[in-house]
């Protein structure tokens, strides 16, 4: 926001570009949770656009991001995150776009040392290269501690007026953006992509491995956000609702899984992941019952619908918590 | 005016957009697609069930040049109709 900012107070038309990479935190879970009903609903990527006056086009990179997901050239961060890989691709993709619309040169929010990962001094050039932008990357908040950049060059920006920003705080960001009067800011880099969360890794990293592949569909990436997760044995896992939102949310997915509800008492909706057999469908209705208003009753019937199979009921005894191991939970 | 006004009705043709069950930002994403198909003056009715689009679809007009025409909330579904602007988006 403030980088394009920056741009927009040196006369340059900037237009914003958003890729949705299918593991965003905003807008999903908001959605998603009656607990977060209250919170605004706004998609901070269009209202920084709609605040500055600028166009925002959305980029949809899910296919593409997977190999950035799944074999990132250096590595990931402290869990899944691929930060560098991820920065470059984005870099390329906006690179791609720019040419064909006639626009000059990329400009991004980075600012040396204030990610670990991808924001260093020695990272910045490596972004530059591998995203094919070269000197048509301008970071105009840390661009006085870098070279000159093309449009620095031939004079289409003021090298004078941009900035020299570095390090972790944000508080020389803070203090510019009071001085353009913005007030309101979406969050930092970094809480917006669930790849930079460690549980959201651990869900990753188990269906990878309860799979036996490293591979993703939307669908699979989408389904790690909501819910509890529990895989008691190596061949299934539950998806249990923990609320009314997540109720709605999983129904869209009950032709697709077979899944579990309970019908004597009030209960979640469960998602079922895997090939269980007879033995184990009845462990997943007991799951079930135990996070229904059932969970004291003696018995809890839960119907059953296997994945292209007419609903059935068993009539099932709730697990008591001492039987749910800790280790269940992914 | 009310004879351009008239016209303008005739002649739009309204395209539907099934965008239920997508979170936020796919059913502007679809939006978005959608619209890049089609000419000034036509007709987009998006139906979606995130709550967000109902404040996610009318930015994504004003930001990008289109008109919002109407929006109708019935139970958990949305149905956002929306008028192509002039300006390639």
């Amino acid at each position: 926001m403030l980088a394009a900012r920056v741009m927009l107070d040196q006369g340059v038309h900037v237009e914003g570009l958003n890729f949705f990479t299918g593991f965003c935190v905003e807008g999903h879970t908001h959605a998603i949770r009656r607990k977060d009903q209250a919170k605004p609903k706004r998609n901070n990527a269009l209202w920084v656009a709609e605040t500055l006056g600028i166009k925002l086009h959305f980029i949809d990179v899910v296919e593409p991001y997977k190999q950035i997901v799944l074999n990132p050239r250096h590595g990931y961060g402290a869990h899944l995150n691929p930060c560098l890989d991820c920065k470059s691709f984005m870099v390329g993709r906006a690179y791609e776009w720019m040419e064909p619309r006639g626009f000059d040169f990329v400009v991004t929010g980075e600012v040396i040392g204030q990610r670990p990962k991808s924001q260093r001094r020695d990272t910045m050039p490596v972004v530059a290269r591998e995203s094919g932008a070269g000197d048509r990357l301008l970071r105009p908040l840390c661009a006085r501690h870098l070279p000159p950049t093309l449009p620095e060059r031939e004079g289409w920006v003021d090298r004078e007026a941009l900035y020299d920003f570095h390090g972790r705080s944000r508080k020389p960001q803070m203090a510019l953006a009071r001085h353009f009067g913005i007030e309101d800011y979406a969050q930092p880099a970094g809480g917006c992509c669930f790849l930079t969360n460690a549980h959201y890794s651990a869900k990753l990293e188990d269906l990878w491995r309860s799979r036996g592949a490293r591979d993703y569909e939307l669908d699979d990436i989408m389904l790690l956000k909501v819910g509890r997760h529990l895989r008691p044995r190596p061949n299934f896992k539950l998806v249990v609702a923990r609320e009314e939102g997540e109720n709605r949310f999983l129904r869209g997915y009950r032709y697709r899984f077979t899944h579990l509800r309970t019908l004597s008492h009030e209960g979640p909706l469960a998602m079922l992941d895997g090939a269980p057999d007879e033995g184990d469908l009845e462990l997943a209705a007991r799951l079930v019952a135990r996070f229904s208003q059932g969970r004291d009753a003696e018995r809890v019937q839960v119907e059953i619908t296997v994945r292209g199979r007419e609903p059935r009921v068993l009539t099932v005894p709730p697990l008591p918590p001492s039987e749910i191991p800790a280790q269940w939970y992914i | 005016m009310a004879d351009e006004d008239a016209g303008r009705r005739l002649t739009a043709a309204v395209h539907d957009l099934d965008a239920r069950g997508l979170l936020c930002p796919l059913p502007v994403i679809r939006t978005q697609d959608r619209v890049s198909g089609l000419r000034p003056g036509e007709r987009l009715r998006v139906r979606c069930t995130d709550p967000g689009t109902e404040s996610d679809v009318p930015a994504w007009c004003r930001i990008n040049g289109h008109r919002i025409i109407g929006i109708e909330r019935e139970r958990d579904e949305i149905a956002i109709t929306l008028e192509v602007g002039g300006g390639s988006s």
